[in-house]
């Protein structure tokens, strides 16, 4: 069943030993970036890389997995990592959520809420909340260090008096247990209040860049706002065209080249688990 | 009344350059103090010492009774964040040039945990008025600003959280006679509003007799002469302190 010749879990143990003392320190520090040494993976950056070595480090014979990627179990990207982890390691792969014990995702969080002892596997392309606001590390790591994290409002401050609002509808900073900023990863802002006292352990794991961080479950996660322009999660305001849902993150699709537009649940899992449209109530 | 700043016996050497020879300086509230020298005297260095940007070889800066060299960077950075100011001499230096007129003075607000977007607007739009700059522009980038209004919004920025102590590196330089004038007016008129202690570095003895209370001469790494204002620029002792004055052109 399994590729002969590899581990399980295809890096190996020392490896894994090193990823999980990064976790390790990464749950003791809810939101602290942890410098980890990132191995080249089968895959290029910008395909999952650390997400991958999160999952492999934690892995077991008897879990079960699910990869998303942008909510969906069927595109590339989820394809090609449940197959990987098939072929290293032979564990269970699921599309549902709730039989899941690892969820491996890229830019979502499920809209079924998650339970304790299930883990939620991030992968990250950018770690650093700051970067796009100050270019030098170093200067970004004393900032996280003495919490000095005034810049961060003043770029929402900016939003506000060019747009009006808060225009960043991705990647949204947040504030972990009242102490570091972190970056999400690119789910949708939408997705930002599951994480908050999320009874699921949630890991993130940046290839690229060489960082791992974590919140551990039931932790605070708050998105940074003003008092009077509070946090405003976006959804498009239109229902599922398969399921009807109007509760759901969605995703626009063009179907035609007059520019007609349709609405999908973006969580894959979720709308197959509804009634279709033609039985369904709402 | 006791000192806000206090320092003595500063050293601090460049390789055989003595950039601080044994300085000793002290700067009480509400008191604007000029540092005045020609270049390489060591103005700056001693600026940025004892704004804790530069650790001396010998030698203690206390602020509040409190060593700023001994004290943590958290500590220090919440002084330079609060009680202390830094007006650089290059606005460039002192802005975010990509960030707004408006987000620029409101950074430190927000640095300082303010929350609440249309006070600091508000407050920003406010400190623009007080520096007469039209708060019509509170949404323009400040490479759009001229020297003189780039050099004033630094002010505004650096005073919205109304320091006790503010350190200015030859605030006036890089603008032209009819500008600085303005500048030399609006710096005056802010410190004695709000109380401001002043500690300003700079060449121009005109602009130093205009806002200094007491005066700092400074040459090779010393200070050569000290005293009210008035006091030294007319009736200089030290011979080096004879010569500036002496040099300075009147129109």
């Amino acid at each position: 069943m399994t590729e002969a010749g590899y581990n399980f879990g295809y890096l190996d143990e020392n490896t894994k030993r090193m990823i999980r003392r990064a976790l390790l320190q990464a749950v003791a520090l809810p939101g602290y970036q942890v410098p980890f040494g990132s191995r080249e993976m089968p895959l290029p950056y910008g395909w999952g890389t650390g997400g991958i070595q999160v999952t492999a480090s934690i892995i077991g014979a008897d879990d079960t997995l699910k990869v998303i990627d942008q909510g969906a179990d069927d595109t590339t990207n989820a394809v090609s990592i449940r197959r990987f982890f098939n072929r290293v390691t032979g564990v269970a792969t699921t599309d549902r959520t709730a039989e899941a014990t690892i969820i491996q995702t890229r830019h979502r969080v499920p809209e079924m809420t998650l339970r304790e002892g299930q883990v939620l596997v991030y992968q990250v392309p950018m770690p650093e909340p700051l970067f796009r606001l100050e270019p030098r590390v170093a200067e970004t790591k004393r900032m996280h260090a003495l919490a000095d994290y005034g810049l961060m409002h003043v770029k929402l401050y900016e939003d506000i008096a060019r747009h009006g609002a808060v225009t960043t509808s991705y990647n949204y900073p947040v504030l972990v247990n009242r102490r570091y900023l972190m970056s999400p990863s690119p789910i949708p802002a939408f997705d930002n209040p599951k994480l908050d006292r999320m009874p699921a352990l949630q890991l993130f794991g940046a290839g690229r860049e060489k960082r791992i961080y974590a919140v551990p479950p039931y932790t605070e996660v708050k998105s940074l706002d003003f008092e009077d322009h509070p946090f405003k999660p976006a959804r498009a305001d239109a229902a599922c065209v398969i399921c009807g849902s109007r509760a759901s993150y969605l995703d626009e699709l063009i179907v035609d080249d007059g520019g007609k537009r349709h609405f999908v649940c973006s969580d894959t899992d979720y709308c197959a688990s509804r009634p279709p449209l033609q039985e369904a109530a709402e | 009344m006791s000192a806000l700043m206090r320092a003595s016996g500063l050293q601090l050497h460049f390789g055989k350059v003595a950039a601080l020879d044994d300085v000793a300086l002290e700067i009480h509230p509400g008191e604007v103090v000029a540092i005045v020298g020609e270049s390489g005297s060591g103005k700056t260095t001693l600026l940025r010492v004892l704004a804790g940007m530069m650790a001396p070889q010998q030698g203690r800066v206390l602020y509040d009774g409190q060593d700023v060299h001994a004290m943590g960077e958290a500590a220090r950075r919440g002084l330079m964040r609060s009680d202390w100011g830094f007006v650089h001499q290059n606005p460039r230096d002192g802005l975010r040039l990509r960030v707004s007129a408006g987000g620029n003075v409101g950074e430190r607000l927000m640095a300082a945990g303010a929350r609440h977007y249309g006070n600091i607007r508000a407050e920003a739009t406010e400190w623009l008025k007080r520096v007469e700059i039209d708060p019509a522009r509170i949404d323009d980038m400040p490479q759009t600003f001229s020297g003189g209004m780039q050099q004033r919004l630094q002010i505004a920025r650096t005073l919205v959280t109304r320091p006790r102590l503010v350190f200015m590196d030859e605030p006036t330089g890089g603008l032209d006679v009819s500008v600085q004038a303005r500048l030399l007016d609006l710096i005056r008129a802010l410190v004695a509003e709000l109380g401001l202690a002043v500690l300003i570095v700079t060449h121009d003895i005109a602009a130093a007799r205009l806002l200094a209370h007491r005066m700092l001469v400074m040459r090779h790494g010393q200070v050569v002469e000290q005293g009210l204002t008035d006091r030294v620029l007319d009736d200089p002792q030290h011979p080096y302190t004879q010569l500036l004055v002496s040099s300075v052109l009147a129109a």
